[in-house]
């Protein structure tokens, strides 16, 4: 096997599997960007997204301006092309994190990209939720609380459907993170692949993603089904 | 020994979209008896969800005083803090036209959601839930979800839920509405016995009089927001005085299906010249003489039926009769002033030779 990946693929065998340009730290650090980065960007989303549900028109705390100003700047994260956060936060990063280059510099835009995109999916599917039974519950004398539960385990078999989706779209984006010197495995693909003609290697990396968004799919889809009641 | 349980007076809703002002409900006066089965009939958007969603605020009227149980719970925007309402709405309980529950639990789950509050330890609220399971009729069916069971076994649970917390109200907004003929009769008949056995008030919402009639013995009827008539049962289907109101009832007994096959007869088509086609109707104690008998006695008119109906209403007997009367013109004008005056309520519908 080592043989025959040292014969046909030299680039990818150079490059190892431990040390900073391993195989096995890009592995690493895309599972560490992805995961870390959903962890805080999705709690900020999962908040966002009920509070614009329960804010929202016809919400059990129905405000308008929390409602208005969650809704644009929601709109405003959304619309900014990733690539581009990268370079607008990358100040508010330093100031963060104290460096702008490196994975856990990455977390900052990471996160910031992951908080809009699900709090909007969280809202959808939140707002899909039949009314009638929030009504019902609040008629049985359900607490505020109660209510968030409500919403949360009705809708979880959907939340783990665009859990899956904004995942999937969140290791696209550590791959753009590269480009702050993050690395991963976008970062291999470009930097040690395409930029040195090393097609292996760029190759590689490829289907190391795709095996990985496979996974998470794989995963989510079986999660959901499971789940829901429906 | 009947006291009043829900007082609404002069209860205004009104919602503001965009730049206009909708009145819902305006102006309603309604006092509910404890141990009434209550209809509120109306077409859709006369207001008769917005009114009962008064009673447990889940509407919050503009203007108003609502006495729940000799609580005044809303009195022109004085209401409730959220903890006292909440323990009040427990006292309340609501069933749903699409049921409203929780997919994702199981039927005992939901039922168990109404108890989250209650003083009940573990083991006694599982105890309750298993209990109002068995009295709903669903004791085999604790563990399914909602999406395994029929609709009619979704509404029992839904009642389940409702009477978790030993309500003395129970609200039915159009509960029957999305359930077959079959299984509407169930869940009524499953209403009336709650109310009988456990003397719970059922607030219930239709736009069907027939429902109403099978099992309420009080009726309010809606339209355009505005309580437009309200009595017994009895009063409204034997004396109906609002147009909307008796073109109800005439949808709750049948009576325009009937007539339009009574005027396809032959006999009705070239009615003999001695004779009238006529609507009777009476109730009470006029069924018990035999009416149709005298007038042949004593004025030799005979009487040709063509369509009866007779139905009792919260214990007293409500007929209807389609019939041709035939004699002498004299004998005739004598026959109406008698059945009249015997307090039947006599319209001819056609007069023969014409």
């Amino acid at each position: 096997m080592s043989q025959f990946i040292q014969t046909y693929l030299p680039n990818v065998y150079r490059m190892g599997w431990a040390g900073q340009a391993g195989w096995g730290t890009a592995i690493y650090l895309t599972l560490y960007m992805t995961v870390i980065s959903f962890l805080i960007g999705g709690i900020l989303g999962l908040i966002a997204g009920l509070l614009l549900v329960l804010t929202g028109p016809g919400g059990i705390i129905e405000n308008r301006i929390v409602f208005q100003i969650l809704d644009k700047v929601t709109s405003i994260f959304r619309a900014i092309p990733f690539i581009i956060l990268l370079a607008l936060f990358n100040p508010f990063t330093r100031l963060i994190v104290g460096t702008g280059i490196g994975p856990t510099a990455a977390l900052v835009p990471l996160s910031l990209a992951v908080f809009p995109f699900f709090a909007r999916q969280v809202q959808v599917v939140l707002s899909e939720l039949d009314r009638g039974v929030i009504e019902a519950a609040q008629a049985s004398g359900a607490t505020f609380w109660d209510i968030v539960g409500v919403y949360l385990r009705e809708g979880l078999p959907d939340l783990i459907r665009v859990t899956t989706v904004t995942l999937i779209s969140l290791v696209g984006e550590t791959a753009m993170a590269g480009a702050v010197g993050s690395g991963g495995l976008g970062n291999v693909a470009l930097t040690y692949g395409f930029q040195r003609y090393n097609n292996d290697v760029t190759v590689l990396a490829t289907i190391l993603i795709l095996i990985l968004i496979f996974a998470i799919q794989f995963l989510g889809d079986f999660l959901t089904r499971k789940l829901s009641h429906r | 020994m009947s006291r009043e349980i829900i007082k609404l007076e002069h209860i205004d809703v009104t919602f503001q979209q965009k730049k206009r002002t909708i009145k819902a409900v305006k102006d309603v006066t309604i006092h509910i008896q404890q141990g009434d089965i209550y209809g509120i009939v109306g077409y859709s958007g006369a207001g008769k969800s917005t009114l009962v969603r008064v009673i447990n605020l889940l509407q919050v009227p503009s203007a108003g005083k609502i006495t729940i149980d000799d609580d005044v719970i809303y009195q022109d925007g004085i209401t409730l803090n959220a903890a006292q309402l909440r323990e009040k709405r427990r006292d309340i309980g609501m069933i749903f036209q699409h049921f409203n529950l929780m997919a994702q639990m199981t039927a005992e789950e939901n039922v168990a959601f109404a108890l989250k509050h209650s003083n009940l330890s573990k083991e006694e609220k599982k105890e309750k839930v298993a209990k109002l399971l068995d009295l709903v009729g669903l004791a085999d069916r604790a563990e399914n979800y909602p999406a395994q069971l029929s609709g009619g076994q979704k509404q029992r649970v839904a009642i389940a839920r409702a009477l978790a917390n030993d309500p003395k109200i129970l609200i039915s907004d159009e509960s029957t509405s999305a359930l077959d003929p079959k299984t509407t009769k169930q869940i009524l008949a499953l209403l009336q016995e709650l109310n009988k056995k456990l003397g719970l008030t059922v607030v219930l919402i239709t736009h069907e009089m027939q429902i109403v009639k099978d099992i309420a013995n009080r009726v309010a009827v809606m339209q355009n927001g505005e309580l437009i008539e309200e009595g017994s049962v009895l009063e409204i289907f034997s004396n109906p005085q609002n147009e909307l109101t008796q073109d109800f009832i005439v949808t709750a007994t049948g009576i325009d299906e009937a007539m339009i096959k009574i005027n396809q007869q032959e006999i009705v088509k070239n009615l003999p010249e001695d004779s009238i086609l006529a609507h009777l109707k009476y109730s009470g104690s006029v069924t018990d003489t035999a009416v149709i008998n005298d007038i042949y006695k004593q004025y030799q008119v005979s009487a040709n039926i063509l369509h009866g109906n007779i139905e009792i209403l919260d214990h007293t007997p409500v007929g209807e009769l389609v019939v041709i009367l035939s004699g002498n013109a004299a004998n005739l004008a004598s026959v109406q002033k008698d059945l009249e005056a015997a307090g039947v309520l006599l319209r001819i519908l056609k007069e023969g030779g014409n």
